[in-house]
């Protein structure tokens, strides 16, 4: 079997652009790399479909070992239905995440149809959120600033601990 | 009667799709569920009785052969978890409908929720009746997209934060699944497992070594064996009791049913069994350690599922006739005796408020029937004679016995040290959610207890509510299977021994897929 040797850098490239935006911490860059990674294995698997530029699969066109393996064609077709899919559910997710973060527990009595009527409640939710990320901001500046000059570093993020 | 084999995938989808269109008529919806599952069931039992009779029942769909159509087997294996799955899903669904009836359904926007768990239920089955990898990916990828909306259903904080945590590895495997299944194709030409089980001993060996490896990194992540477990004590506690229990009775034992048909159909000649004996090893020893030190009864049974686990890898690394006949009999009593205690939580935490070992007490006399149904799922987990889970791991023992070799042998040590530990994990819950008195809860001096107060997810608040006897009822008729399980362990330990010589022979499985030769 001979492949396209384009083909195969390009996956290569896609998964590894993959998975190094797939380690960030961010949702929707992990959601990119994801993405990435998923179109990766949909060329693997159309690689694997033998040479590039064969017929098509139709009666008569071709001798039959000219011509291209549907099978692969088939499986990689599922799976983009399948990635797109799932790809939907995590953007509903990241924005339920988003709407968490941004509004806290308010956040569940506030819904997307009544946002218009609460509107104002919700700006001044964002607002307090903003003046607490940045009085954060500064805590995190002061704490590098401490932590520059020998003093001891913060203690773990404690939301991720097991 | 082959045409009941493609039904046990139908029903659960045309009753989704029934049940999302009636989403606003919740009585309908759960008449619905329970006949589509109850249907399952039954065709279950038949399958079970047929296949067991007349050998593997295999369906060409839409008369295509394969290996170009989809081919769909059922063996002993495939049936017996058909069936017990099929009644895991039924009586777990009565537990939830029991619990909606109490709460009034304001708890959680459950009119998805019929509809996502019947998609569950039938990416569940079709991963059991797959006869070609591309179609149990498929099957996968149908339960996991359920089990991600179970998981976050009601889209609270706590759930997302879990949630993306639980989707992100999920994803990460399917992928590895995925690229497996697509180089699997580039070394053999096919997908159907029949055909690639007789074509993949021609490759060279490290090719072979290769594909081996990745499928089993694959479903090692979804069967959550260590280190690939780290996930599961974080994302399960956190969902809906019922989910919780469906998912930990369920979804990790897919990867087992996976693992198993990939070792002994595709790679009988696997050189990996001493390393997994080693991970086997591990999960053991790592997770019950884990639970040791966990003061929240969901997160402490979670990390006993994922130190179970372990057993089922050991028998599947061994891979005799008598280790494969343990392996499907510890499966099929983990699936009930996890399930029915995840469900006894569920019903703990409402009698109790909460599930933090740091605020229950005095349950017995609160609620002696609850206290009961925990004591009996826990002793069967712990394996305490004359239970099935003894049994199971007796047979296990008694096949690491068999083989007479140095690494067996020490897995029979830990085996045994991990049964003795998960009993103490499970002695420590009822000694302090149930013997000590309600009133003993403030000021409590308490060694075991000390160390275990920084409890991450204790919200602080108990506010108990009602059960349902429905709820109750659903969680002693599963105790009752569970115990029914050690009665007639005769019977079923002889039809999983029936399996495991049809599983060893994998000509058998090869020609109810191709009866007129391999092309």
């Amino acid at each position: 079997m001979s492949a396209s040797l384009t083909l195969v850098i390009v996956m290569a490239v896609l998964y590894a652009a993959g998975v190094y935006v797939m380690l960030e911490r961010s949702l929707t860059r992990v959601l990119i790399g994801f993405l990435l990674v998923g179109n990766a294995t949909n060329l693997l698997i159309f690689i694997m479909s033998g040479r590039p530029g064969n017929a098509p699969i139709v009666t008569g066109t071709a001798a039959d070992a000219a011509m291209v393996d549907p099978v692969p064609q088939v499986l990689m077709l599922t799976a983009i239905v399948i990635n797109f899919g799932i790809t939907a559910l995590i953007l509903a997710l990241i924005y339920r995440s988003w709407w968490l973060a941004r509004l806290g527990d308010e956040g569940d009595t506030v819904t997307d149809e009544h946002a218009a009527e609460t509107v104002a409640s919700t700006e001044e939710s964002f607002r307090s959120v903003t003046e607490d990320e940045a009085a954060s901001q500064e805590d995190l500046d002061a704490s590098e600033r401490e932590s520059e000059l020998g003093a001891p570093a913060n203690a773990p993020d404690k939301g991720m601990k097991l | 009667m082959n045409l009941l084999v493609p039904l046990v995938v139908t029903i659960p989808l045309l009753g989704s799709a029934l049940t999302l269109a009636l989403g606003r008529r919740r009585p309908q919806q759960i008449v619905v569920s329970v006949i589509a599952l109850t249907l399952v069931a039954f065709i279950g039992a038949v399958l079970l009785v047929q296949v067991d009779q007349t050998g593997p029942a295999v369906v060409h769909v839409g008369g295509w052969d394969a290996p170009w159509g989809i081919v769909l087997v059922v063996d002993r294996l495939s049936a017996i978890m058909l069936l017990v799955s099929a009644l895991m899903l039924l009586g777990v669904l009565l537990f939830a409908v029991g619990q909606g009836i109490v709460d009034g359904d304001r708890e959680t926007p459950v009119s998805i929720f019929h509809p996502t768990y019947l998609v569950l239920a039938a990416g569940l089955f079709n991963a059991f009746i797959a006869g070609d990898l591309f179609n149990l990916y498929v099957g996968f990828e149908m339960l996991l997209s359920a089990s991600y909306v179970l998981l976050t259903l009601g889209g609270t904080g706590a759930r997302i934060r879990v949630g993306v945590t639980y989707i992100v590895v999920s994803l990460v495997s399917s992928i590895l699944f995925l690229s497996a299944i697509a180089l699997i194709y580039g070394a053999t030409g096919t997908v159907t497992m029949a055909l690639i089980s007789e074509r993949v001993a021609d490759l060279p060996p490290d090719v072979q070594l290769i594909l081996n490896l990745l499928l089993l990194l694959a479903f090692c992540v979804k069967a959550a064996v260590f280190p690939l477990s780290f996930w599961l004590p974080d994302s399960y506690p956190t969902a809906p009791a019922p989910v919780t229990a469906v998912f930990a009775g369920l979804l990790t034992k897919v990867g087992i049913y996976a693992i198993i048909r990939t070792q002994t159909l595709l790679f009988p000649e696997s050189p990996l069994s001493v390393p997994l004996m080693v991970v086997a090893l591990l999960t053991l020893i790592v997770g019950i350690l884990g639970a040791l030190a966990q003061a929240d009864i969901k997160r402490l049974l979670s990390f006993t599922l994922v130190s179970h686990i372990g057993y089922m890898i050991f028998g599947i690394a061994m891979g005799t006739p008598l280790a494969i006949a343990a392996t499907i009999f510890y499966v099929v009593h983990h699936i009930t005796v996890q399930t029915t205690l995840f469900l006894c939580a569920g019903l703990i935490e409402r009698v109790g408020g909460t599930t933090s070992l740091a605020r229950l007490g005095g349950l017995l006399t609160a609620a002696p029937f609850v206290a009961f149904l925990f004591f009996v799922g826990a002793l069967n987990l712990g394996g305490i004679p004359p239970f099935s889970g003894f049994l199971g791991k007796i047979a296990l023992f008694q096949a690491g016995a068999d083989i007479a070799e140095p690494v067996t042998y020490i897995l029979m040590g830990a085996g045994a040290a991990t049964s003795l530990l998960t009993l103490y994990a499970l002695a420590r819950v009822w000694n302090i959610a149930f013997w000590r008195g309600a009133g003993e809860v403030e000021d409590y001096e308490s060694p075991m207890l000390d160390a275990l107060l920084d409890d991450p997810d204790d919200e602080g608040t108990v506010t108990t509510r009602t059960i349902s006897p429905l709820m109750t009822g659903a969680t002693t008729a599963l105790l009752l299977l569970t115990v029914s399980l050690t009665v007639f362990a005769g019977p079923v330990f002889a039809f999983t021994t029936r399996a495991a010589a049809n599983i060893e022979n994998p000509a058998t499985y090869i020609d109810a897929v191709f009866p007129n030769g391999t092309p």
